[in-house]
């Protein structure tokens, strides 16, 4: 388990990448490469995928992008029991300013962080982020100690806690697990995008990679301001919002 | 005399076995047989290793492969839990798909058989794709589980 | 060393009242498997636990018990480590307690897991940067140690070992605290948790619960057991109860003093002290009045702190008090929501961000998981004092000069 599992191979898939660039027509393939990536190219740390929420387009009262994301992974609601066990991937906040009384409705999810305390917590080593960013639990060696739980700033997590159905083909989810948003990685993989995203007809959340410049995410970030919840922890999370 | 006694054993034998086979139904004594693929992989091996090795070393062509997919995500699809059970799970006569606690389903079949408990089905999806795409009921779990 | 002549000997264990006891306790670990079993087939969704309140009353329990675990083990220390002869007779019981005690709380918290079934994940697959997985080297290591260390105090043969053994043990229980206090100490994210004072907290209440649970075996063993102890003995023990529970108050008060020198954390301690919540009531009631003041004015009574049932009642009272800070602190620190949005008011959210805090409501399970816990640790060290000497033949306790009086 030990070799396969371990995250922290960081040269092997260096080396890789480096391989496949030179491989493949430089100019094709790395334009490319923030869309669709091959099936059997590993992701590396030169793509950083994450999200901007424009709060200024997300609209009170509209659920659009959680009914897309239980619909996705399958998070069904159990109404018999309580719902505070019941899983939550992203949620919809509305806000009132203290002091001003001005208004603000954003989803928040898996912030996606880039130093994430889930990981740093994680006896196993279950929760881990991918080389591109993207925070995930590997559910198979995730002992559901809930340590992450406590240490995730946002609230991010679910435990799952009843025996599950009908899960998804491509978002296994068990009990006795802790989950959270994905980022739709099995879309992401595929070149697609998230599944809040395109669910989303405000055109409210941008999605994209934050390393490369001429990403939409990062034109915009480059031009308009947008802040981190709990930027004070400096986790330099991949979720960032503006007209907050 | 000697070869008539063996002989007769023999047929002793054969006739306790039929009764053996024969009371499957009841569900004392049976040989697993896992439904056929929708189709080969390639002509040569039949699936994406020969069989014989397939038999031996599934459990670990899984096991890396998820690690692959999931801490580096690759996403071929050769040795994908979710291409296996798009493949090898298939339909009854009434177009419903079996459940995993069932003989009929193509890993339980011989799990079940060789008794050695599977315990990916408490998270994966035991239908191929297409079965969630299109809504195609699945049948009742039967009772013993 | 004259320690050398003092004898011991194993539990008698053949009265009826021995089996009742290991049957009664049988009982109970059996009860608390039945919950951890019903727990884990139908998963969390029975237990008061939810995904606001992550942790609940099986943590309680099992943070109770390591907690004594590693405080117990500092009557062998003071003979050992600070060479007071008067606790050598003692030390033999406080090792196995150390052991019993931190065994019963490890299963408790295991068998909360949400799959148990995957120990094994957890004694191979480490993430080295998690405290927990310190821990969990912590706590086995602990255990060794503490076995070598019994082993040399039975071993004649072996014993030059004795001092250093003891200064290990001594040294590996302060980590093994602090480990525990970290775990909560390390998180940034919940305002009731992120401070370093956890740890030294956590070791003086170390101290208090493992002195309380070693007086009250102490006594159970040798009233039971029908062996001689006099009252005086227990004079310098119920001392250092009365110190540790100072101590204890001590940085309780510093730990609210310096949230509240920080506006932003007033919430918190109104929350926790003042709001009339239940964590309200359980620490002023339960760990302050109950657990803390009548204790402390029991044990300095010059009359009823003299007597074995003045003693018995404080050390009772102590463990109320213990299971009520630790309940204050870890099951409030989570109700306490989080802040995620700075400066803006929570109006709604479909994860009850606008709630002023959350309910949690323990079930019937997870008490009787942890009373499980508990059992099973006393069961253990019933068991080990039937097995081997563990217990100073009172008679033998003129070897170390220890006065009439004090052994009776």
């Amino acid at each position: 388990m030990t070799d396969e599992t371990n995250p922290n191979r960081r040269e092997f898939i260096k080396n890789t990448a480096i391989v496949a660039g030179v491989a493949v027509a430089p100019g094709i393939f790395l334009h490319s490469v923030s869309q669709a990536k091959p099936d059997e190219h590993p992701v590396d740390n030169s793509v950083r995928w994450g999200m901007l929420i424009d709060t200024n387009k997300c609209t009170t009262g509209c659920d659009d992008c959680v009914q897309a994301c239980n619909k996705e992974h399958g998070l069904t609601i159990e109404p018999s029991h309580r719902a505070e066990t019941q899983p939550q991937w992203i949620r919809k906040v509305e806000l009132k300013h203290k002091q001003t009384g001005k208004q603000t409705s954003l989803p928040v999810m898996c912030q996606h962080c880039e130093n994430p305390p889930c990981q740093d917590v994680c006896p196993t080593g279950a929760s881990f982020k991918r080389e591109d960013g993207i925070v995930l639990v590997d559910k198979h060696i995730c002992i559901g100690c809930r340590y992450c739980m406590m240490a995730c700033p946002y609230k991010a997590r679910s435990f799952v806690h009843e025996t599950l159905t009908e899960q998804k083909p491509y978002s296994p989810r068990g009990k006795g697990t802790v989950e959270s948003c994905t980022m739709c990685v099995h879309k992401v993989d595929k070149g697609e995008n998230p599944a809040c995203v395109t669910s989303c007809t405000h055109g409210a959340i941008v999605f994209g990679d934050l390393n490369d410049p001429n990403s939409e995410i990062s034109q915009k970030l480059a031009t308009e301001q947008s802040m981190a919840l709990r930027e004070g922890l400096k986790l330099n999370p991949g979720v960032r919002y503006q007209g907050v | 005399m000697r070869y008539w006694l063996t002989t007769l054993g023999l047929l002793f034998g054969l006739a306790l076995s039929v009764v053996v086979v024969a009371g499957d139904d009841e569900g004392k004594s049976w040989i697993p047989s896992p439904p056929k693929a929708k189709q080969a992989a390639n002509e040569q091996t039949q699936c994406v290793e020969p069989v014989d090795v397939m038999r031996r070393m599934h459990g670990s062509y899984l096991k890396h492969h998820r690690d692959k997919t999931m801490y580096l995500g690759i996403r071929t699809k050769q040795y994908s839990l979710v291409q296996c059970i798009n493949c090898h799970v298939t339909e009854n006569e009434q177009g419903e798909y079996p459940s995993i606690q069932s003989r009929n389903h193509f890993c339980n079949s011989c799990h079940e058989y060789a008794a050695v408990k599977l315990d990916c089905f408490q998270c994966h999806a035991t239908r191929p794709e297409e079965a969630y795409e299109n809504q195609v009921p699945m049948v009742k779990p039967e009772g013993h589980h | 060393m004259s320690k050398h002549n003092i004898t011991f000997e194993e539990l008698q264990g053949n009265s009826t009242g021995f089996y009742a006891l290991v049957g009664i306790l049988g009982a109970l670990v059996a009860m608390g498997l039945f919950a951890a079993y019903t727990m884990e087939h139908h998963g969390h969704v029975i237990t008061g636990m939810d995904n606001q309140v992550v942790w609940g009353l099986p943590h309680i329990f099992a943070i109770f018990l390591i907690l004594s675990a590693s405080g117990v083990l500092n009557v062998a220390s003071i003979g050992s480590v600070f060479r007071k002869a008067f606790y050598h007779p003692l030390a033999r019981l406080s090792g196995l307690l150390a052991i019993t005690l931190l065994v019963g709380g490890l299963v408790v918290l295991v068998l909360d897991l949400g799959r148990p079934d995957r120990l094994i994940v957890a004694m191979t697959s480490y993430n080295f940067k998690s405290i927990f997985t310190w821990n969990v080297f912590l706590y086995n290591g602990f255990i060794g140690v503490v076995g070598v260390y019994l082993w040399v105090m039975m071993d004649r043969s072996l014993q030059q070992f004795y001092r250093p053994m003891g200064l290990i043990a001594f040294i590996g229980r302060f980590i093994l605290t602090t480990g525990t206090g970290s775990i909560f100490g390390f998180l940034v994210a919940r305002s009731a948790y992120d401070t370093a004072i956890l740890a030294p907290l956590f070791i003086a209440m170390s101290l208090v619960l493992g002195m309380a649970v070693f007086l009250l075996v102490l006594i159970a063993s040798c009233v039971w057991g029908k062996r001689a102890m006099g009252i005086a003995f227990l004079e310098r023990p119920k001392n250092l109860l009365s110190l540790f529970l100072v101590a204890v108050f001590y940085l309780i008060t510093v730990y609210f003093i310096t949230n509240l020198y920080v506006t932003k954390q007033h919430d918190l301690v109104y929350f926790l002290l003042a709001s009339g919540s239940i964590y309200s009531y359980l620490f002023w009631i339960g760990y302050l009045a109950l657990g803390t003041v009548i204790p402390l004015a029991i044990l300095y009574h010059p009359i009823v702190g003299k007597t074995r049932n003045g003693i018995i009642a404080a050390a009772s009272l102590v463990v109320v008090g213990g299971f009520s800070l630790l309940y204050t602190i870890i099951i409030g620190g989570q109700a306490f929501p989080l802040e995620i949005f700075s400066g803006m008011e929570v109006i709604s959210s479909g994860f009850f961000d606008e709630r002023a805090y959350h309910p949690y409501v323990p079930s019937v399970w997870e008490f009787m998981l942890g009373i499980g816990g508990i059992s099973f640790a006393m069961l253990l060290t019933v068991m080990g004092m039937r097995i081997l000497p563990f217990l100073f033949v009172p008679s033998s306790l003129s070897a170390i000069h220890l006065s009439p009086e004090e052994i009776d």
